[in-house]
C-alpha cells in the first residue's frame, strides 16, 4: 500500500512540476466549450439546450488530449521496465497512474464546468447533477483511456490511433451523463442516470487496469 | 480481481529489516542455498531465433559473464531471466521451483539494470532513487537512497535533478538502485556504458561485496570488468544461425544483429 501511495504521489509532483500537462487539459476544456457560442451563435435559448452536451463532449476530448502521454514517459525512459519488475502487481501500477492522472486532469475540469455551465446560459438546477455526472463519468473516461494508452503505446502516431480506439467507447459516458443533466433540466430525476455511471465506473474499476497491465507487459517485452 | 491484486500488494518479501552493505541471506531459510538455474531456454524475438537449448547455473556469491558479439542475445538472456521476455521453450528455476510458478516473488529477488536509466529530469537525484527503494521495499527510502549516492562517489548531486545530470551520473544514479535496496539477483545489462575508469574500480567493489553476501550476478558486458572466480557464458555457442543451419538466412540474420 505505502508503495502504491508512493507511485501515485511521484505522479503527482511530476505532473505539477512539469505544469503545463496539467494545465493544458483543463485550457483545452473551456476553449473548446467557449468556441461554441461563435460557432451556433449567440441565441441563450440554444445555448441552454445543447450546453450539457456540449460541456460532455469538451469533456472527453480534453480528457483524451492528456491520455496519450500516461504512460509514455515511463516508458521512454526505461521506468516502466523497472515498474513491471516490482512487486507492486502490474494492476496496481496502472491503477495509481490513471488515478493520479484524473486527480491532475479530470479535477481541474470538474471545477471548471459550472463556470462553463453559466457562461451557456444553462438553468442553475442543472449545476449540481453537472458536477455530479463529471465527478462519476472523468474517472470512467481516464480508465478506459489507460487502455487505449497502454496499446498503443511504442506506436507512431499513437495520439491518433488512441482517439480512434477510444472516443467509441466513450459513447455510453456521454450519453448516461448528458442524459443526467436533461433528466434533472427538464424536471425529471437524474437518478437511473447516475445509477448506470456508477455501474459503469463499478465495472471499469476493475476490469480496466486488468486490460491495460496486460497490454503493458505486452509493451515492455 | 481488484481484490485479489489488493492482498498481493500489501506482501512484500522480506525487504523490511535492511542495512545497506548486509543483503539478504536471513530472507532465504539458512539451510537450503537458493539456486538461480535455467535449462534449455530458447528464445524467439520476432521471427528470429536468438539462442538455443541454453542452461545456465548461478549459486549464491557466484558471477556468470555473458559473452559474445553484438545480437548474441545477451540483453535478450537477461531479460528471459528478469521475466520481462517469455522463453517460447525452457525453464526458469530457483532453489528447484520453477520461476512461473510465483513470478511475484522471483521479482521481489531481482535488480534489473537495462540499457535505459529510468531518471526522471524533474526530480532530484534523491527523489529518484529514493522512490525506487521504497519500491523495492526498502524500510528507510530516503537513508538507504543517500547512503548508496555516497557509496557510488556522488553525494553532491543528492539534490541535482536529473536533468542537469552527466550520462555518467544517471548511470550512477541508476547502479546506486541496485543497492538502496536489497535483492539476491543483480541482472546487469551492460552496466559500465558511460561509467568512467574510477566509477568501474568503485562498481566491481560494490558486486565483490554484493557476492561475498551471498548475492548472484549476471552482467553482460564488452568492457572489461574484474569479476574473480567469473564464470564465463559464452552466448554464441547456442545461436543456431552460427550452426550452420542456413547460410542466406544467417547472412541476413546477422545484418539485422548489427
Amino acid at each position: 500500500m505505502t508503495r502504491f501511495l508512493r507511485l501515485i504521489g511521484r505522479d503527482l509532483r511530476l505532473a505539477l512540476r512539469q505544469g503545463s500537462d496539467a494545465s493544458i487539459a483543463v485550457m483545452f476544456f473551456v476553449l473548446c466549450v467557449v468556441l461554441f457560442p461563435f460557432g451556433v451563435g449567440p441565441e441563450p435559448n440554444i445555448l441552454a439546450r445543447i450546453a450539457a452536451g456540449v460541456i460532455w463532449v469538451a469533456a472527453l476530448l480534453a480528457s483524451l488530449l492528456s491520455l496519450e502521454r500516461l504512460f509514455q514517459n515511463d516508458y521512454e525512459d526505461g521506468s516502466l521496465e523497472l515498474l513491471s519488475l516490482s512487486t507492486l502487481p502490474m494492476e496496481a501500477v496502472v491503477l495509481a497512474k490513471t488515478l493520479a492522472h484524473w486527480l491532475v486532469t479530470g479535477l481541474p475540469l470538474i471545477a471548471a464546468a459550472p463556470l462553463l455551465a453559466l457562461l451557456l446560459n444553462m438553468d442553475a438546477e442543472g449545476f449540481g447533477v453537472l458536477v455530479l455526472t463529471l465527478l462519476v463519468g472523468t474517472p470512467i473516461l481516464s480508465l478506459i483511456g489507460s487502455i487505449g494508452a497502454a496499446l498503443t503505446l511504442g506506436a507512431r502516431r499513437g495520439g491518433v490511433l488512441l482517439s480512434l480506439l477510444i472516443l467509441p467507447l466513450y459513447i455510453p459516458v456521454l450519453i448516461f451523463g448528458a442524459g443526467a443533466i436533461d433528466a434533472a433540466l427538464n424536471g425529471l430525476t437524474p437518478r437511473p442516470h447516475l445509477l448506470l455511471l456508477g455501474g459503469l465506473l463499478a465495472g471499469a474499476l476493475p476490469l480496466a487496469p486488468w486490460a491495460s497491465a496486460a497490454a503493458l507487459r505486452q509493451a515492455v517485452e | 480481481m481488484a481484490v485479489s491484486f489488493w492482498a498481493v500488494s500489501f506482501w512484500h518479501p522480506g525487504g523490511l529489516c535492511y542495512s545497506s552493505h548486509r543483503p539478504d541471506h536471513r530472507k532465504s531459510p539458512p539451510v537450503a542455498m537458493p539456486v538461480f538455474a535455467g535449462s534449455a531456454l530458447t528464445c524467439l524475438r520476432g521471427d528470429r531465433l536468438v539462442f538455443t537449448g541454453l542452461d545456465f547455473r548461478i549459486a549464491p556469491g557466484e558471477a556468470l559473464f555473458l559473452l559474445g558479439p553484438n545480437g548474441s542475445g545477451k540483453s535478450s538472456l537477461l531479460r528471459v531471466m528478469a521475466g520481462l521476455l517469455k522463453p517460447i521453450r525452457g525453464q526458469l528455476s530457483w532453489d528447484d521451483v520453477p520461476v512461473s510458478d510465483d513470478p511475484d516473488a522471483h521479482r521481489g529477488r531481482i535488480h534489473y539494470v537495462g540499457h535505459l536509466d529510468a531518471v526522471k529530469p524533474v526530480l532530484s537525484a534523491v527523489e529518484n532513487l529514493s522512490f525506487w527503494a521504497t519500491l523495492g521495499g526498502a524500510a528507510d527510502p530516503r537513508g538507504n537512497a543517500l547512503r548508496a549516492l555516497d557509496r557510488l562517489g556522488v553525494p553532491h548531486i543528492a539534490n541535482v535533478p536529473g536533468r542537469y545530470l552527466s550520462a555518467g551520473q544517471k548511470r550512477r544514479l541508476n547502479l546506486a538502485r541496485i543497492i538502496a535496496a536489497p535483492a539476491a539477483l543483480w541482472l546487469l545489462d551492460e552496466p559500465t556504458v558511460a561509467l568512467d575508469r574510477a566509477a568501474i574500480a568503485l562498481f566491481e567493489e560494490i558486486i565483490a561485496e554484493h557476492r561475498a553476501a551471498g548475492g548472484m550476478v549476471a552482467v553482460s558486458t564488452h568492457v572489461d570488468i574484474a569479476m574473480p572466480g567469473a564464470r564465463n557464458l559464452h552466448l554464441d555457442d547456442f545461436t543456431p544461425v552460427l550452426r550452420g543451419v542456413d547460410d542466406e538466412v544467417g547472412d541476413e540474420d546477422e545484418e539485422h544483429a548489427a
